[in-house]
């Protein structure tokens, strides 16, 4: 009972917030509404039985990707009222197709039915014993370890991808040049030093110390307020 | 299930929500056609209702192969997000703006 309530709840703040998102005069606003979204969809989540993916859907999506988008959002300095322009006039086309779209799907789940043997057919059995992410973990780091991997090599490849797009440097800015620093011809010889022995001893040639400055001749001024 | 009148919720509950939500999101795409950064949202929320099918059916099979699928969906989206906003940035450095329809300027 509660269950369902609670299920009510959180799709109906999902999808009116959804609404919002695509609505929403400001793109701010979106953005908000659009965390606002994933954390019901993590609500839902938790309702049927995904505790782990809920928690990382917060983390991820909440935590990194929503606020993500509204850096970019606050960032640039976007005239979002120009383009808002076309909005009247693409809003029949696109619920049209929407309209299509869900009469599609609700003739899908009207007519579909379970295949006799989908249960024999389950790849991954959750374990009745066990926690939902300690389920995942022992599945996910065995029978799906390429795909893991592979998922590691998406977000390396995307990583280095939105910083080489997105990195720019400045043509006057002054930096340290260790290539060119190190190959810089005369200027250091290596010399081989036996352990213990210093360097005046073996008489390495250094460059000559610069001529000790004479200390300045202290001065008695009595012309300036005296302090004696 | 599937039984509206009793108040248990099943697996038909789970997917008539994932359902709205996929038809808000390309009714998004088609709203806010100018606009890049709702665009890239909408596309969120497409992947999101995809999440809730598989988590849906995960829990109505008790397979957690559905899970798994979703944990690498989530990794995809995020990446294209990251991705697609990075080139959000930088478009926007040479052009001085977002509209989508100037983009097929890049070709020829």
């Amino acid at each position: 009972m509660i269950a369902a309530l609670a299920f009510y709840a959180f799709a109906a703040v999902l999808i009116g917030s959804a609404v919002m998102v695509v609505t929403s005069r400001n793109p701010v606003h979106s953005v908000l509404f659009l965390i606002l979204a994933f954390f019901n969809a993590a609500g839902l989540f938790l309702l049927a039985g995904a505790e782990f993916l809920a928690m990382i859907l917060v983390i991820v999506y909440v935590g990194a990707v929503a606020v993500l988008f509204l850096f970019v959002v606050m960032m640039l300095d976007i005239d979002f009222a120009r383009l808002r322009e076309g909005f009247q006039r693409y809003a029949p086309v696109g619920a049209l197709i929407g309209l299509v779209l869900l009469v599609q799907l609700v003739m899908v789940m009207i007519g579909w039915s379970t295949a006799p043997g989908a249960m024999a057919l389950r790849l991954n059995e959750a374990p009745a014993d066990v926690a939902n992410a300690e389920a995942l973990g022992r599945i996910l780091y065995t029978d799906y370890i390429y795909l893991f991997q592979g998922c590691g090599l998406i977000l390396l490849v995307a990583m280095i991808g939105a910083i080489v797009l997105t990195l720019r440097d400045k043509p006057n800015s002054k930096r340290q040049n260790i290539a060119e620093q190190i190959a810089r011809a005369g200027s250091v010889t290596n010399v081989a030093v036996p352990t213990g022995a210093g360097l005046k001893q073996l008489g390495i040639r250094r460059p000559p110390l610069p001529e000790e400055a004479a200390p300045k001749p202290i001065e008695h001024h009595h012309g300036h307020g005296g302090h004696h | 299930m599937g039984d509206i009148t009793d108040m248990t919720i099943g697996l038909s509950h789970f997917l008539t929500v994932a359902a709205i939500l996929f038809v808000l999101g390309i009714f998004g795409i088609f709203l806010n056609r100018k606009n890049v950064i709702v665009i890239l949202m909408s596309v969120e929320l497409i992947l999101l209702s995809v999440n809730l099918n598989l988590v849906a059916f995960s829990a109505h099979l008790n397979d957690l192969a559905g899970q798994v699928f979703t944990m690498f969906i989530l990794t995809v989206a995020a990446a294209e997000a990251a991705i697609g906003l990075a080139i959000l940035v930088v478009y926007f450095r040479n052009r001085g703006s977002i509209e989508v329809e100037d983009i097929s300027t890049l070709k020829g």
